[in-house]
């Protein structure tokens, strides 16, 4: 009687799960037919989601990458040199600015500047053009012993003529004592 | 020769002057008052005669007499009287000696009188122009002038450079003219020229750019000045004749030009060595030789009257002062020592002495002194930044920027210092003149 009883059971189980396999396999079978897929196929399908992922990527990364240069370039022009009065000497704090300069310049391994140099109001005409220029120079010659190449900066004097701040306060004179860099 | 009065008034004068400045080594004073601009000698120009009658004339007789009284008052060494306590009746009174009554004229206090007579006719014109001593009651100079009547100023102008002859030893400056920068409302500087007495402007570039600094040649044929064109500062040396410019655009600085008193050549700073030096050049920009050799700012050539020597701006002991260049000897002394910062030196034509701009407390102001360190004197004072002054071809006359009105405008004073007064109104912003040779 026992014995009855588990041949009863094991083809109780056994029968659903032979149905189900053979249920299940008619199934993607049934797919397969409808599709026209092959493994090929749906491997190259793969392949290009891929690759389309990958150009994206790359897209992406290239557009920070231009991000993140184009915030780098204009913190560097934004950033001046400032001088004392009559001066062409870089203080402390000039000679940091222009450290973090030869940073940009050597990690920007193809840009090439222009060293502007400006003078405030006070002096006259034509010793200011002469002034602009040592402060241009001063700022060259610092980044050049920094191991920055000579060729890829320019310098220019503008004397007095280009002040950023037209105020004739001490503040405003401290403003346009300046070198300033532009990216060519 | 001036009669007496005239001439010892001004000898005394200079006497006084010479005698007053040779103390005055150490400090220096405000406008010294001993000087041949102090006394103005009074003289009477009435309104000049119409000969024949005629409108064109009674107008060129009129315009003529007006154009000779402000030649002189513009030279500083006369004082007009007014023609409404004038005696004689200009339309009647004879115009040459035999006739006139001079106690008309010394009993106003006129020591000096000039008449003229005009004829006209198809638009050609006759001057005649005399200048008579009241008190010797005796014609001094007499001359005769014809031309268009487009040539009346130049006529009027001949005379007055005879006056000024006869007066000073030296002709004047009535053929010169003054070249400046305006600065437009686009911020544009360009540079004009206008006559001694600010008539007849002439924009003369049209770079739509930066120019600064103009410079004559000798003979006023040309003005160097640097644009801004390209970019960068490049020297152009102009020519009016030619309406051409020869540019020198070496790599850096090419400013602050000065001609060589004769011949064909100018000094300017170029830094292309990596330092601003002074050097010589040729007309055409070649350069002939380097005139400066320090390291730091040298600047601002200007030579002496006779080539043998060059003031000029330098830092080379550590604030910017005027030397002196022996250009025989190679020689080099200083020449300033009043103050902190003394630039833009102009030496005058006369020799004896240098103009230059002093900067001191934030206040700018013109000073001269003596080729010779002498005699140093302050022009102005209180009125504004007042620099880049040039000498009148005779030396008499000094033309300078003020901000004394707001903006920056063109002035012109005596040499020493007296009668300041405003050359032309222009919209905008004028600077840096520079005063020509005279023709004549």
């Amino acid at each position: 009687m026992r014995r009855k009883i588990w041949v009863l059971l094991a083809m109780l189980l056994v029968l659903p799960a032979f149905m189900m396999t053979t249920a299940c396999s008619k199934k993607a079978a049934v797919k397969k037919e409808a599709a026209g897929m092959s493994d090929e196929e749906r491997a190259r399908l793969e392949a290009e989601r891929q690759k389309e992922l990958e150009r994206q990527r790359l897209l992406e990364e290239e557009r920070l990458r231009k991000e993140a240069a184009a915030a780098a370039q204009t913190k560097f022009e934004a950033e001046h040199i400032y001088y004392a009065f009559d001066s062409s000497t870089l203080d402390a704090t000039a000679q940091d600015t222009l450290r973090l300069k030869a940073q940009y310049l050597r990690s920007a391994a193809d840009v090439a500047v222009t060293i502007e140099g400006h003078c405030d109001e006070r002096g006259t005409v034509e010793y200011n053009l002469a002034l602009g220029d040592r402060r241009a120079e001063a700022a060259k010659k610092f980044l050049a012993d920094m191991g920055i190449d000579a060729s890829r900066m320019t310098t220019v004097s503008y004397g007095e003529e280009r002040p950023l701040d037209m105020g004739h306060t001490e503040d405003a004179w401290e403003k346009n004592r300046r070198a300033q860099f532009v990216v060519k | 020769m001036p009669t007496k009065s005239v001439i010892s008034g001004v000898l005394l004068a200079s006497v006084l002057f010479l005698a007053a400045t040779a103390g005055f080594a150490a400090n220096y004073n405000i406008v010294d008052v001993t000087n041949p601009f102090a006394r103005k000698i009074p003289i009477a120009i009435p309104h000049f005669k119409p000969m024949e009658g005629g409108q064109a004339e009674s107008i060129a007789s009129r315009k003529s007499s007006e154009m000779l009284e402000s030649a002189l008052m513009f030279t500083g060494y006369f004082k007009m009287l007014d023609r409404g306590a004038y005696l004689a009746d200009p339309e009647t009174m004879p115009i040459d000696s035999p006739g006139i009554n001079f106690r008309n004229w010394t009993g106003i206090g006129a020591e000096l009188l000039i008449t003229g007579g005009l004829r006209e006719q198809s638009g050609q014109l006759e001057m005649e122009l005399r200048l008579f001593d009241t008190f010797k009651e005796q014609v001094i100079i007499g001359k005769r002038y014809s031309g268009s009547v487009e040539d009346q100023r130049r006529m009027v102008h001949k005379f007055c450079a005879e006056i000024l002859f006869w007066l000073t030893g030296s002709r004047g400056f009535f053929d010169s003219r003054i070249t400046y920068i305006s600065t437009e409302e686009s911020g544009n500087k360009e540079v004009y020229v206008c006559d001694f007495d600010g008539e007849n402007t002439r924009k003369i570039t049209s770079l739509r750019s930066i120019c600064l600094s103009p410079a004559w040649s000798p003979d006023g044929g040309s003005i160097a000045f640097t644009s801004y064109k390209s970019g960068k500062p490049d020297l152009y040396i102009y020519s009016l004749s030619d309406n051409h410019s020869t540019v020198v655009a070496e790599k850096g600085l090419n400013i602050s030009p000065a001609w060589f008193p004769t011949g064909n050549q100018l000094a300017a700073t170029l830094s292309f060595s990596g330092d601003p030096e002074i050097y010589l050049l040729t007309g055409s920009g070649k350069i002939i030789k380097q005139l400066t050799k320090d390291p730091g700012i040298d600047v601002s050539p200007t030579f002496s009257p006779d080539g043998r020597k060059m003031a000029f701006v330098s830092k080379r002991q550590g604030s910017p002062q005027v030397y002196i260049k022996n250009l025989d000897s190679g020689s080099v002394d200083r020449l300033t020592f009043n103050g902190k910062n003394n630039t833009q030196p102009e030496w005058s034509p006369k020799g004896d002495k240098i103009l230059y701009t002093a900067i001191e407390d934030n206040q700018i102001n013109i000073f001269v002194i003596g080729a010779d360190g002498q005699g140093l004197a302050q022009l102005t004072s209180g009125s504004g930044d007042n620099e880049g002054g040039s000498w009148s071809p005779d030396g008499s006359m000094i033309v300078f920027s003020s901000s004394r009105d707001g903006n920056e405008k063109i002035y012109v004073m005596t040499a020493f210092g007296t009668d300041q007064r405003r050359l032309f109104s222009k919209p905008g912003k004028q600077s840096e003149p520079a005063w020509s040779g005279n023709r004549e």
